[in-house]
């Protein structure tokens, strides 16, 4: 049967990949029949109704999911199709509670239009209480009408749905983890609408191993914990992970959600010289060794307000004093190692190679990275042989964008043995941050060429 | 710190990467703790391919816990022994290092842990 989404009407492209994602999850054969980035309503091809309320019980873009009854470019197109194809299912109605609701996306009916539109399905013999708070069942006709529809004066909607309602998404999530309400929080910390999608994307589920290179507050574990997963992570800034070493900690925000369980461990390290084991990549590897996540997510630095650093001296010829002051001095506790600018698409291959290496058959790694809007300035999506990408989502600023990307670990077998040979060793050369970092040279450059 | 943790961790010198004395860390003065977790059947079996069983072996003689058998247990075995499930639940999500040491066997370089968190951070002449 066929089955009506209710999007919410935002971060637009992320909703079919985030729906796409919870098919994975749950196992589910899911085949998109209609679907538009301008319209909140999609049509899907499902198995079964309870199929139907999985698919959609943890999504945070789809409010809800609806067994479709009848669609059509007019009122008397959604009763032509009701009438043809479900009077089997009436009966079954007939005696329980309910009640009818109107969806006008982008339009507006007076009260008594409400009233003509719904009586108009009396015909479907539904005898039983007609019950505002918790029917039965709900039916809803949907609207779909133009944007500006009630200024412009415009009388008909574009498009016509009717279905039963089945189940809701978790709207309620981001509110829940929402930063305003978390203890602790910095200027890096993802909202978590964005972190929950993330964790949708990157299929965090229980007894799945996330890790997150880049921790900062633990926007990402903690997503990734709501959703049944044990998370690591690590930051090359300690501070980032203790906080206050009071209330204000990663941990702490584990604490204030009762998500303690989900929390496997954070320490301080650089993703470019990382502690986790990892063995090289190999064609005729044996598919296992060295892999460990089932995901990793992240919101790498974009080296905008502080030039991306990694360890190491940045001219070694020019300050000689550096190292032989560290091998004295790194015992000290309070050392703090030396570190040096970064190229920003080095760091990102960095993350690939790195998930390549410990990412188990088909698991996934999501980032975030930010891009110019001009397409000249654009970055393109970086790629790796062991890696397919899996969806590229935008949420559109006013003079950049960023993009969150999603890729699946390709097993061994099936990756190109040419590909990985022919793999450029791309060197990326620059010392100052702006000639590392193309995003941050056309952030101060207000991306004017 | 849990020993999970540990785990999956070794030497952060990329010279010491090639060699097998770098994995796993060796703990010094170690300071334990234990947390109360709900167990987690569906965790454990997920974790049991990706553990390297001679290391934990050697990590839970080196902090004190009995020796653990040569072979790890398989997903049938975690299933029908609770005993077996509980012990490896215990080990691995329930013990912590909150303060003490990470040693590499092939450097000897020194990993400190505060308050459960490690680091990892290299001085210069060693990244
Ligand atoms: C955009 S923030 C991520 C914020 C995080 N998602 C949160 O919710 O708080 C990037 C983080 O990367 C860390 N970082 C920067 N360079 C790093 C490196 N070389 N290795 C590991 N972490 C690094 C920064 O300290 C910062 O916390
Ligand atoms: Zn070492």
């Amino acid at each position: 049967m066929d089955y009506l989404i209710r999007f919410s009407q935002s971060h637009e492209t992320f909703r079919l990949p985030e729906i796409q994602a919870l098919a994975v999850i749950e196992g589910i054969d899911l085949k998109v029949i209609s679907y538009s980035l301008e319209s909140p309503f999609c049509i899907v091809h499902l198995p079964s109704a309870t199929a139907a309320r999985r698919l959609i019980q943890r999504s945070i873009l789809a409010m809800s999911v609806h067994e479709l009854w009848g669609a059509g470019a007019d009122l008397a197109a959604v009763h032509a199709a009701v009438c043809a194809t479900t009077p089997h299912l009436w009966a079954d109605y007939a005696t329980c509670s309910f009640k009818f609701t109107l969806d006008s996306y982008q339009g507006s009916r007076s009260a008594a239009d409400k009233i003509r539109l719904i009586n108009a399905f009396s015909y479907l013999g539904f005898a039983g209480p007609i019950q505002m708070r918790n029917p039965d069942e709900e039916f809803v006709l949907f609207e779909d009408w133009p944007l500006n529809s009630t200024p412009l004066g415009i009388a008909d909607p574009t498009y016509c749905y009717f279905g039963r309602f089945l189940g809701a998404g978790a709207r309620d999530l981001p509110k829940r983890l929402d930063l305003k309400k978390r203890r602790y929080i910095s200027t890096t910390s993802m909202d978590a609408e964005l972190a929950l999608v993330t964790a949708n994307l990157a299929l965090a589920a229980p007894g799945k191993i996330v890790y997150d290179p880049f921790v900062g507050t633990g926007s990402f574990p903690i997503a990734c914990a709501q959703f049944g997963a044990v998370t690591f992570g690590s930051d090359i800034d300690g501070r980032s992970i203790r906080g206050d070493e009071k209330k204000k900690t990663l941990r702490g925000n584990f604490e204030q959600y009762g998500l303690l369980a989900g929390l496997g461990g954070m320490f301080t390290a650089d993703l470019t010289n990382s502690p986790i084991r990892r063995a090289p990549l190999r064609h005729d590897g044996d598919g296992a060794t060295g892999r460990i996540f089932d995901a990793i997510v992240c919101d790498p630095p974009y080296g905008v307000r502080e030039g991306l650093r990694v360890l190491g001296v940045r001219d070694p010829e020019k300050s000689p004093w550096i190292i032989p002051k560290g091998k004295e001095m790194y015992k000290d506790p309070d050392f703090v190692p030396p570190r040096k600018p970064y190229s920003f698409l080095a760091m990102l291959d960095d993350i690939l190679h790195f998930a390549a290496q410990t990412l188990v058959d088909n698991g996934r790694v999501s980032f975030w990275m930010p891009t110019a809007n001009d397409e000249e300035q654009e970055i393109p999506v970086p790629a790796h042989p062991y890696l397919e990408t899996v969806s590229v989502c935008t949420q559109v600023f006013n003079k950049w964008s960023r993009r969150l990307i999603t890729y699946r670990r390709i097993p061994d077998n099936e990756v190109d043995p040419e590909a990985m040979k022919s793999r450029e060793e791309t060197i990326y050369v620059g010392k100052s941050a702006d000639e590392l970092n193309p995003f941050r040279k056309a952030y101060f450059n207000k991306f004017e060429n | 710190m849990k020993v999970l943790t540990l785990n999956f961790l070794t030497c952060a010198v990329k010279t010491c990467k090639s060699s097998s004395d770098s994995f796993p860390l060796h703990p010094k003065d170690a300071e334990l703790a234990s947390d109360d977790v709900e167990v987690n059947p569906q965790l454990l079996v997920n974790l049991l391919p990706r553990i390297d069983w001679n290391a934990l072996r050697t990590t839970s003689t080196e902090l004190g816990f009995p020796q653990l058998p040569e072979q790890p247990p398989t997903a049938e075995e975690l299933g029908a022994d609770e005993k077996v499930l509980k012990d490896l639940h215990s080990l691995l999500i329930e013990t912590q290092i909150m303060e003490g040491k990470l040693v590499c066997g092939h450097c000897g370089h020194e990993y400190a842990i505060r308050e459960g968190i490690a680091n990892f951070l290299l001085p210069s002449h060693l990244v």
